[in-house]
């Protein structure tokens, strides 16, 4: 749910990054941390276990500048990837603007991605939001990798729909701001719709 | 299926105003209110040295889980948390069903104090929580109706 604060002039988002365990979640957010002017962004948090695998969440807020005066702040959240997570999954959709799926490109994590993107579907539904409906945007991560699968392959089993889609090597940071600026614009422009649909 | 919460600024200046009388009257370092999401709407007291954004977040992932935990066990939730450290204390409320009520509090008060002060103040947060999430739609002027197309293309134009 967008937070709107007029006393101090802020519009915020929030965006949640979603996908099967070790696919590069974290990784999109620390690339962004780590290219984001000091001024434009908060401090990251990571609630991780010992093994540098997510626990609770990732959080990066990042502005990304003014409209009309308002500045424009995007809170960046990851879920914790493994399957055994998934009541911490739900927690974090609660009240999301946008959603990035991050799919892992490698051939043998082909049914994690499926198991991952089905519970997607399921969590958002649970908070009475539908993926067809929500700005949403793919990320295929890993692309350098030699056992990645074919684009088009990936695109016919993930995205029937036709959303935006990204290629992606998130430590080299390829596709990484590419995807931010599309899921934030569909972001921006759903609740400029959803405001005018609210005119009385 | 967005919808958009609008913190006004005769809204603000009165959850700051509470929060103010509830932050002297009870000695306490720092009071700040936020929504479930994480958004602060109000933060008084001495916060010059945290970082709110972190804090609101963090805060409403703990009460997040902790109400998982509370279904989990049957109960509707569980209101309130205290986590008390060797030198600074944290008293954590939900405020109705959005807000949750953040006080920071070391030895200059203590736990008594801060649970009697509260009691006293919680009704008016409630009443102007209320109200904030219950504005009829035509109040709810948001900013976006003046935004246009084009103010989003060229705020995207960044490389």
């Amino acid at each position: 749910m967008s937070f709107i604060n007029y006393s101090s002039r802020e519009i915020n988002c929030k965006i949640v990054y979603y996908g099967p365990g070790l696919c590069g979640k974290t990784t999109n957010l620390q690339y962004i941390y780590s290219k984001t002017n000091p001024e434009a962004k908060g401090k990251m948090i990571s609630l991780e276990t010992g093994t540098e695998r997510t626990l609770l969440f990732d959080f990066l807020p990042i502005s990304l500048g003014e409209i009309r005066g308002f500045k424009t702040r995007f809170h960046l959240f990851t879920v914790p990837g493994q399957v055994f997570y998934d009541a911490s999954r739900k927690l974090i959709l609660k009240g999301v603007d946008g959603v990035v799926f991050v799919a892992d490109s490698q051939v043998e994590r082909l049914d994690a991605n499926i198991e991952s993107l089905e519970s997607l579907e399921n969590n958002l539904r649970e908070h009475g939001e539908d993926l067809e409906k929500i700005p949403f945007v793919i990320q295929y991560n890993k692309r350098d990798l030699p056992t990645a699968v074919d684009l088009s392959y990936l695109e016919e089993v993930f995205n029937p729909r036709g959303v935006q889609s990204f290629e992606a090597v998130a430590p080299t940071g390829q596709g990484v701001f590419d995807t931010l600026k599309a899921v934030a614009k569909q972001v921006l422009v759903e609740l400029k719709r959803g405001d005018r649909h609210r005119a009385p | 299926m967005n919808t958009q919460t609008a913190l006004f600024e005769e809204d603000s200046k009165r959850l700051t105003e509470l929060c103010l009388k509830l932050q002297q009257e009870s000695y306490a370092k720092a009071v700040f209110l936020l929504d479930k999401d994480g958004q602060l709407l109000s933060s008084v007291g001495e916060v010059e040295e945290i970082d709110t954004t972190s804090l609101a977040s963090l805060t409403a992932g703990n009460i997040a889980a902790t109400g998982g935990l509370a279904k989990l066990l049957g109960e509707r939730e569980f209101p309130v948390q205290v986590h008390e450290g060797e030198v600074e204390s944290i008293h954590i409320s939900l405020v109705g069903e959005r807000l949750i009520l953040v006080i920071l509090f070391d030895n200059r008060s203590s736990l008594g104090l801060i649970r009697l002060k509260l009691k006293h103040s919680y009704p008016e947060l409630l009443q102007v929580s209320h109200e904030i999430f219950n504005k009829p739609p035509e109040e709810v002027r948001s900013v976006f109706s003046q935004i246009s197309d084009d103010d989003i293309d060229d705020f995207f134009s960044f490389d």
